[in-house]
């Protein structure tokens, strides 16, 4: 048997599951949106209430294909999707795609950083308390609970308060360069981080109590080797599994950071799409961010089998 | 790097003194107010092996772990604790490290072998620390090391499995793996604290010649186990421990043959190989006979009138295939009512799964299991229901055979509510199949409230109150017992009841299902990888490997002449006390 | 196929699974001391929200909605423990009425999930295969909603407000919840505890009664209270974006949104009730798991 075989195999079904599942939410986002009461041409021409003409109203649906039936509107938009074309913002009067490949940098640069402040933050946490002791087991896992119950928006504006207004540090609002970064990144890590650290602090303490370990410090290896070679790897299956989530937790968060700090990026177009009732930017959004969290979980699936070889081993013998 | 290790072999031996000596050792852990190890002395030689034995909990590993400095979180005080030259009083921690794992120090194989190596390392880069920690070899130099150190302890195709994880390795494998990371530097003391636990008799043999080839070598051993038999093989002295305290220390023969301490003895005696069928186990001092209201019912086999024999279950030519693997194979036997059939095989053996086909808990592909002639595993599950309570089931694993959220009391209550459907509208059956109501009219052998079964299993009334999980093993074990009789079965399927208790636990239980069977003339179909029990407990036996039957008989016959090459070495491979 | 957990899949909640399923218990220090110390300050927390939220008077007798100019930007004194708001009204006392709103919204949208979530997860756990196949793959297609996303989508649909944003909470925390109970369900259906119980004759109806619910049940309980911690944060959250309650109302979120103007030169307006919510969801966080840990091992 060669090992690429079952790998290949899995990837084929994981690619499948893939293209069901974008077929799916962009069906559900589709007809969802007809549940819209009023008329979207309204939004189009300007938001309800404008009390635009029926001339323009009806220019706006012929424009945006309104006026057709349903089922072919649908056949049409799933046209247009497989052909990568996400249609045109009600809004903001540009194509969805390039709305998207604007956002979308900024914000992924966002969720990065923060996503390695949070790992680290995390880590550092966990790596203390596991080797300090009853006492600061407590302490961390008292952090992480009121890390992981703050909301975004009040740790942002706290953010501000002391480190631009107070202090003058940092900007308030975001400005283009890294210290405009700062701010809204630990606002995304710090929640995180509290999530994180639960989880990869049980497993460490799971791992560094366990019998493997035992047998380590029996051939002579001290506390720091027992955690780097051997307890770390076993924090981080766990830490991966929340990934999925934390993909949720980052975008949930960028809506409400990127709000507040007037930066640029997926999350405030998503908000300002929703309070606009642009249709075909919520849609546009929702299809790149499933994508997006499919291509995460798959990543993590593979990582967590190279990780642990045990996964892929039971998988195939199902 | 390496500091030099205290008592390395340049010292001279001006006299044979013990290579290992203890004096008085006390280790107390926190907030416990009986110390687990209490002041405990003795010492070994260079190159012998001493056993260590005692039931769990008797401060066995707690003792060895003193040893190495690995007692976390206890308090260690000792008048003598001396390894070669060094004192081990007050050692730092860098110089606990250099004496573990290195060459002339002391190796380790810890308990639990299933899951001593880091799942997700590769085994080889397991014992390539051990090089890694204490010498300067090269990665180059490390991988040739452990391939030696591999072929050296017996694995086969070591280059292979030095690469692979140890989710890829039988039991076994991963104990010699184990031992190959405790002796890569060439220890001059190997603690092994159980080593052969959990592995089948096989592969228990090969371990202990492992060890023995070892201490040939000139490597002392102590070996701690539970397992008396395991130990009077390796061991030229035994030390017994009870509840922290040593109670007998001196030469295996004098300690097996003529045991001291009233525990040792009873320790002895328990072990159940040495004992034929029908031979209590354990000493009178427990209560030895049921409650006086049970009137003693004597299985019809005894009798040398015997009436003919009634078959109670019947298996015709079972077979079972998960996959690839044919797990039961063509599988024939009858049980007759009062008797205990003997299901003996090593893991994957298909006796499980063949206690589930007997229990339809599973559908055979071909055959048909029949109880009392009628049909039972080819009905459907809706008519097998009512029938359900004819046969009833012990588990290994007791606890997890029991809802997490119930008591005791609330367990048994359910079953007594199934004995009393089967009292009630199975009365005419009830008579005919159980010769005790048959004879005796009203007086009723079953038990059918919950203090009865209690008494009847020899649990204190407060039991009922209690969740199983606060139950000691052999406690949990009776309530499982308890809820099967509550049924009122006419058979009970016993599998491995007794492996994971201690010695002298698992001879009560073997006595209480003896004294049941007696008594309400159950029927067992008995399934053990222990070769003791087997013979012990079991009038007849099977003798199973890869789902097939290589041997059937009666038990004394099948023991003492076998016919099949693998019976022979399964009967060699076992440990047995030799008197 | 492993899917990595929703919204409000607490990781405190998985971890629990992953424990019990592996039958670990770490019993000791915790049972040992008794109650700790964070255990007595989310007791009392809590004691105070449910006290607030059913009689936020016996606190706080102001009215939350009275206004004073005069007495508007006051700093936290003796007399505005946490100051006042632009029109002058006393922020401890809204503060503590918004309990009943932001408990309410937090508990009502735990149980809409859980709801779902117990519906989908029954069919998934007991159902035939195919149900479960198709179930799953439902819930897979939910998953790609990830966060808020499903919340902001009913949002568009039904138009903001707070029962839109309660259900939409809900709504985006049901399919997290839906796999759990599903994958409780197949773990307790698959428990030697219930196969003891099948030999002894028990049929499906009694096991299922007798077993297996009251077994979901528990740990349902403890995976809710870790829930209703993060659904006040959300909600509170959808507030702040204006798509929740709206500002002249004591909740906490619609608070924070009115103060956010004034962030520069008026903290309090926006910290007390921020301060309020790390609270409420702390404690609810460290309920679920003493819960969790007395569970365990008790």
């Amino acid at each position: 048997m060669t090992p690429a075989a079952p790998l290949l195999r899995w990837l084929l079904l994981r690619l499948g599951g893939v293209v069901f599942v974008l077929w799916a939410v962009s069906t559900v986002t589709f007809f969802a949106i007809r549940l819209i009461p009023g008329d979207p041409a309204e939004a189009i021409v300007g938001g309800p209430g404008s009390e635009a003409s029926a001339d323009a109203l009806a220019d706006a649906r012929a424009e945006y294909g309104l006026d057709q039936p349903l089922l072919l509107q649908y056949l049409r938009f799933l046209g247009r999707l497989a052909s990568l074309d996400l249609g045109r913002s009600y809004a903001l009067h540009q194509s969805v795609a390039s709305v998207i490949a604007d956002t979308l940098p900024p914000t992924l640069g966002l969720a990065v950083v923060a996503l390695s402040v949070a790992v680290v933050i995390a880590l550092a946490v966990a790596a203390w308390s596991v080797r300090g002791g009853r006492a600061a087991s407590a302490v961390a896992s008292f952090l992480e609970v009121v890390a992981a119950a703050v909301p975004h928006f009040w740790l942002a504006i706290l953010g501000i308060v002391l480190f631009s207004t107070a202090l003058g540090w940092l900007p308030p609002v975001s400005v283009p360069g890294p210290s405009g970064l700062i701010l809204p990144a630990l606002t995304l890590a710090v929640p995180l981080a509290g999530f994180l650290g639960q989880v990869m602090r049980e497993a460490l303490l799971d791992a560094m109590s366990s019998p493997f370990a035992l047998s380590a410090r029996a051939r002579g290896e001290n506390e720091n080797g027992v955690f780097w070679r051997h307890a770390l790897r076993h924090s981080a299956i766990p830490a991966i599994g929340l990934a999925g989530w934390a993909f949720g937790s980052l975008l949930s968060g960028a809506v409400v950071v990127e709000t507040i700090f007037a930066r640029p990026g997926l999350g405030r177009s998503l908000l300002q799409a929703v309070q606009g009732r642009d249709v075909p930017l919520v849609v546009g959004v929702v299809i790149v961010v499933a994508l997006g969290y499919m291509l995460v979980t798959t990543a993590t699936d593979l990582a967590e089998r190279l990780i642990d070889p045990r996964l892929a081993a039971r998988a195939v013998s199902r | 790097m390496s500091p030099r290790v205290a008592g390395s072999p340049v010292v001279s031996p001006q006299m044979v003194r013990p290579l290992v000596e203890v004096g008085a050792l006390t280790v107390r852990f926190a907030r416990q107010e009986t110390p687990a190890v209490a002041g405990i002395s003795f010492d070994i030689e260079p190159g012998e092996c001493v056993g260590l034995v005692g039931e769990s909990g008797s401060g066995k590993s707690v003792t060895a772990r003193a040893l190495l400095g690995l007692a976390s979180g206890a308090c260690v005080d000792a008048d003598m604790l001396r390894f070669g030259d060094t004192d081990l009083r007050g050692l730092s921690r860098s110089r606990w490290r250099a004496l573990r794992g290195s060459a002339g120090g002391i190796g380790y194989i810890p308990q639990a072998a299933l899951v001593g190596l880091d799942p997700l390392r590769p085994v080889g880069r397991e014992i390539a620390d051990t090089l890694r920690l204490h010498t300067r070899a090269s990665a180059a130099e490390r991988a040739a090391r452990v391939i030696e150190l591999l072929t050296a302890v017996g694995m086969p195709e070591p280059e292979l499995r030095a690469g692979q994880r140890p989710y890829e390795l039988s039991g076994g494998l991963r104990q010699r793996a184990l031992i190959a990371s405790a002796i890569a530097l060439g220890p001059r003391l190997l603690i092994a604290d159980e080593p052969t636990t959990a592995l089948d008799s096989t592969v228990q043999a090969g371990i202990l010649d492992l060890l023995h080839h070892l201490q040939s070598e000139g490597t002392a051993i102590l070996l701690i186990s539970h397992d008396l038999a395991v130990v009077s093989r390796l061991a030229s002295r035994v030390a017994v421990m009870q509840a922290g305290s040593l109670v007998e220390f001196g030469p295996t023969r004098r300690v097996l043959d003529a045991p001291q301490h009233p525990y040792t003895r009873r320790l002895v005696a328990a072990v159940p190989t040495s004992q034929p069928r029908g031979r209590r186990l354990s000493p009178s001092a427990l209560p030895v006979a049921l409650p006086v209201a049970l009137p003693v019912y004597t299985p019809p086999v005894a009798e040398p009138t015997a009436p003919p024999r009634e078959i109670v279950l019947e298996a015709r030519g079972l077979s079972r295939r998960f996959g690839e693997r044919q797990a039961v194979d063509s599988v024939s036997f009858t049980l007759g009512r009062g008797e205990t059939l003997g299901i003996v095989g090593e893991s994957g053996s298909g006796k499980t799964t063949l206690a589930r086909l007997v229990l339809a808990l599973e559908h055979p592909d071909a055959g048909e299991v029949r109880l009392f002639g009628e049909e039972w595993s080819t009905s459907p599950e809706g008519q097998r229901r009512s029938r359900r309570p004819l046969i009833g089931a012990i588990y290994q694993d007791a606890l997890s055979s029991f809802d997490p959220r119930l008591t005791a009391g609330q367990i048994l209550g359910d079953a007594l509510r199934v004995g009393a459907g089967v009292g009630e509208a199975a009365a005419v059956e009830t008579a005919t199949r159980t010769p005790a109501s048959r004879a005796a009219g009203g007086d009723n052998p079953w038990r059918t409230d919950l203090a009865g079964l209690l008494d009847a299993v020899h649990l204190p009334q407060a039991t009922a109150t209690r969740r199983p999980r606060f139950l000691s093993g052999g406690q949990q074990q009776r309530v499982a017992i308890a809820r099967a009789i509550a049924a009122r079965p006419a058979i009970i399927v016993c599998d491995e009841p007794v492996s994971s208790l201690d010695v002298s636990v698992q001879a009560q239980i073997l006595d209480l299902l003896d004294d049941l069977q007696s008594t309400l003339g159950l029927s067992y179909l008995f399934i053990t990888h222990d070769l003791g029990v087997v013979r012990h407990a079991s009038d007849d036996v099977l003798v199973m490997k890869d789902g097939r039957v290589l041997e059937s008989g009666p038990t004394e016959t099948v023991f003492s002449a076998p016919t099949a090459d693998y019976t022979r070495a399964l009967l060699a491979a076992a440990p047995e006390v030799s008197s | 196929m492993i899917i990595s957990p929703s919204l409000t899949e607490p990781p405190a909640a998985q971890r629990g699974r992953q424990r019990s399923s592996q039958r670990r218990h770490r019993r000791g220090h915790r049972l040992a001391r008794g109650v700790s110390v964070a255990e007595v300050l989310a007791g009392a927390v809590i004691l105070l929200l449910v006290v607030a939220a059913v009689a936020p008077g016996l606190i706080a007798p102001g009215d939350p909605l009275g206004i004073n100019p005069l007495q508007s930007f006051q700093p936290p004194s003796a007399n505005h423990l946490f100051g006042t708001d632009e029109s002058g009204r006393d922020i401890f006392t809204r503060v503590i009425h918004g309990a009943r709103a932001s408990v309410t919204i937090g508990l009502t949208a735990t149980a809409i999930g859980i709801g779902l979530g117990l519906v989908f997860g029954l069919l998934a756990g007991l159902g035939p295969r195919w149900l479960d196949f198709s179930t799953t793959r439902l819930l897979e297609v939910l998953f790609a909603f990830p966060g808020l996303l499903l919340a902001l989508l009913f949002i568009v649909i039904y138009g903001p407000g707070v029962v839109t944003s309660t259900i939409a909470v809900g709504l985006s925390t049901a399919p997290g919840y839906a796999r759990l109970i599903r994958s409780q369900v197949r773990q307790v259906r698959a428990a030697p505890y219930i196969e003891a119980a099948t030999v002894l004759g028990h049929g499906p109806a009694s096991r299922l009664v007798r077993h297996l619910l009251p077994n979901v049940a528990g740990a349902l309980f403890v995976i809710a209270t870790l829930g209703i911690g993060q659904s006040i944060v959300w909600a509170a959250s959808l507030s702040y974006l204006g798509l929740g309650a709206v500002p002249p109302a004591p909740e906490w979120g619609a608070m924070l949104s009115a103060g956010r103007t004034y962030i520069s030169s008026f903290w309090w307006m926006t910290f007390f009730p921020g301060l309020f919510i790390v609270l409420s969801a702390a404690a609810t966080t460290l309920l679920g798991r003493a819960l969790q840990q007395r569970k365990r091992s008790s």
